[in-house]
């Protein structure tokens, strides 16, 4: 019976540690969906570019974790309004299949660069020792990173909450996801609403990259690899919705760590089917309002 | 004659207007050149030819129906998987992989269709993907291991003789042939279809479901319809792949299959079924050159390309070209 509270405890820490890393990979995209209804495929990129900044300066030896985290994420955030400013321009003009594809150009750029630079290994940004450890209470042990990344998630989705709801920006960015036309008719300016957005969420984006390196390690596949886990986040979350992100993100991390777990034969199938199955009843998301 | 008789001629005309014509003899007067001039390049031939094959039958889908999918792939996988076990365990007759193949790439279309194309929009291009990231991991699921061999996955099986009578030998001739045999029934089935009134049907669907659907069509049905179709040929690639390399991993399943036929398209032209064959000779040829070279930096070009494609050439080659001959049509008529 200790065993199996054991096995579950770490499980569950496991799942939620993964789907809050999901969490903050998607809320970029979701509201890219939302506002702007483009499919922007390269935006696991943006947590890829995140990492290898991260770990290039964590390499270097000047940089540990912490200090790597802001400035990763910040340069992250100016390439991502640079490209929202540049490249993303055409990418709204054209179709869904041309959206789809430029973005998938823009991927197939980031994996190539990502070689160049970093060669095709697995890297793994190194933690500082206290986070290494782990935690033993009995029979139950926790993860040091993994309980860390838990608490460092619901800070950013507590703060992300509270910007949201209490701020002028926050109502702005509401409207502008509920109603485009509408939010734009009563004076608020769409477009720089989505960019800052568009730089926070490749931001965010980022700081999952790093965060998670121990759980996603880098490698240049990562922008198509990690894509579809999050494409599902929100497309099971329902387009544009952040607390629907959220819940689909833990459901979604708890259903993968437990199914691998308990049907090792059938591996990720599990996820996948599970998403199928849900995707079916409610095509527009599960979490998306009716 | 009556207005009515008038009438029933122009229908006629449009739909045998566009069925074949010497322009579509063309590629496959190509091959047979190249078998004759450039007999060092046929293994690349019979990969141009297989490429082909598998973008066609996505323009079938994405050009003509306007199903974005972003999955193509699974139909492609299913069929080289289907062909590999079925000359494994059952029969090495070439031809009766394809059928079987084919058979498998339909029934996966009718399976997943009804359930993807209910969706459209976004919706649709995720569920396309989900289906097809599904599928590659079901085939590396332990439990799949003694069947699709994992990582590993399908080797050591052989053919029997074309037809009974032509071996498939080291050069690649007799695969060389036989691919291109496949291409031009794909070709030919594409051109029945999309100039049939279930054609019409379709590129009425593409522009406007909505619309269709006022008229009485049934909308989902001739969707899926159109994706048996499109994945029975996808299938047959797949198969042709499979037979002629003698050997199935999860590489046909991946991802970057559907990408690079996308790219493909995109390169060539949507909708025309020339775009397919100008995108995928070119892609491929370019693409075996490059990854001689350098594969990963490769990369850095079809992104490139997909990007500035899109923005520049949305038609493609095949729109660049229609583009050029209308501009000439104008000039002459004007001098």
């Amino acid at each position: 019976m200790l065993k199996l509270a054991a096995t579950v405890v770490a499980l569950l820490v496991d799942g939620v540690a993964y789907g809050m890393i999901l969490f903050l990979m998607s809320v970029g995209l979701t509201i890219t969906l939302g506002v702007m209804r483009i499919a922007n495929l390269a935006h696991c990129a943006f947590a890829m570019v995140g990492g290898y900044i991260a770990f290039a300066l964590v390499s270097s030896e000047h940089f540990t974790l912490f200090t790597a985290l802001p400035i990763a994420a910040a340069a992250t955030m100016v390439l991502g309004a640079a490209l929202e400013r540049s490249v993303y321009r055409w990418v709204y003009t054209t179709g869904q299949l041309g959206q789809i594809l430029m973005t998938i150009g823009l991927v197939f750029v980031a994996v190539a660069a990502a070689n160049l630079f970093f060669g095709s290994n697995l890297n793994a940004i190194p933690l500082p020792g206290w986070m290494s450890q782990t935690w033993v209470y009995g029979a139950i042990a926790f993860s040091a990173y993994r309980a860390f990344i838990i608490a460092a998630s619901i800070l950013i989705a507590g703060v992300l909450w509270l910007i949201l709801e209490f701020t002028d920006f926050g109502a702005q960015l509401r409207a502008a996801v509920d109603n485009p036309r509408m939010a734009r008719c009563v004076g608020i300016d769409v477009p720089w609403v989505f960019s800052i957005t568009f730089a926070v969420g490749c931001g965010l984006a980022a700081a999952a990259g790093i965060l998670g390196t121990q759980i996603m390690p880098l490698e240049p596949w990562y922008a198509l690899e990690y894509l579809v886990p999050i494409l599902m986040v929100v497309a099971v979350g329902g387009l544009g919705s952040l607390k629907g992100s959220f819940y689909s993100a833990l459901v979604l991390g708890l259903v993968d760590t437990f199914g691998r777990y308990y049907v090792p034969a059938a591996g990720a199938f599990v996820i996948y089917f599970a998403v199928l199955v849900l995707l079916l009843w409610r095509p527009q998301g599960v979490f998306a309002r009716a | 004659m009556s207005a009515a008789d008038d009438r029933l001629d122009a229908a006629r005309n449009g739909f045998t207007r566009h069925r074949l014509s010497w322009l579509d003899a063309l590629p496959f007067l190509f091959a047979v050149v190249v078998y004759f001039g450039a007999n060092r390049y046929l293994p690349l031939g019979t990969q141009v030819m297989i490429q082909i094959t598998f973008a066609l039958s996505l323009d079938l889908a994405l050009g003509y129906g306007g199903i974005d999918s972003l999955g193509h792939v699974v139909f492609f996988g299913m069929g080289a998987y289907a062909a590999g076990l079925f000359a494994m365990h059952v029969s090495p007759d070439p031809v009766l992989g394809l059928a079987i193949a084919a058979c498998v790439g339909a029934l996966t279309g009718l399976l997943t269709g009804p359930l993807v194309l209910r969706t459209r929009g976004l919706t649709l291009v995720m569920l396309t993907l989900a289906v097809a990231t599904m599928v590659q991991q079901l085939a590396n699921a332990n439990a799949m291991k003694p069947i699709t061999g994992g990582a590993d996955g399908l080797f050591g099986y052989h053919l029997s003789p074309l037809l009974g009578l032509f071996t498939f030998d080291l050069a690649g001739e007799t695969a060389y042939w036989y691919s291109l045999a496949v291409v031009a029934f794909t070709f030919f089935v594409c051109k029945i279809v999309v100039n049939s009134p279930f054609g019409l049907a379709i590129r009425g669907i593409r522009d406007n479901p909505v619309r269709m659907r006022m008229l009485g069509v049934h909308v989902t049905s001739r969707l899926v319809t159109l994706y048996c179709i499109s994945g029975a040929l996808a299938a047959i690639a797949g198969a042709l792949s499979a037979q002629v390399t003698t050997l199935v991993g999860l590489d046909s399943l991946a991802f970057l299959l559907s990408g690079n036929a996308l790219v493909m398209l995109i390169l060539g032209g949507t909708g025309s079924l020339y775009g397919a064959i100008i995108g995928a000779t070119i892609f491929v040829v370019l693409s075996d050159r490059a990854a001689a070279i350098d594969p990963f930096n490769w990369l850095f070009a079809i992104g490139f390309l997909l990007i500035f494609a899109v923005r520049f050439a949305p038609q493609g080659i095949v729109g660049l070209i229609v583009d050029w001959w209308r501009r000439f049509e104008g000039w002459r008529s004007r001098a």
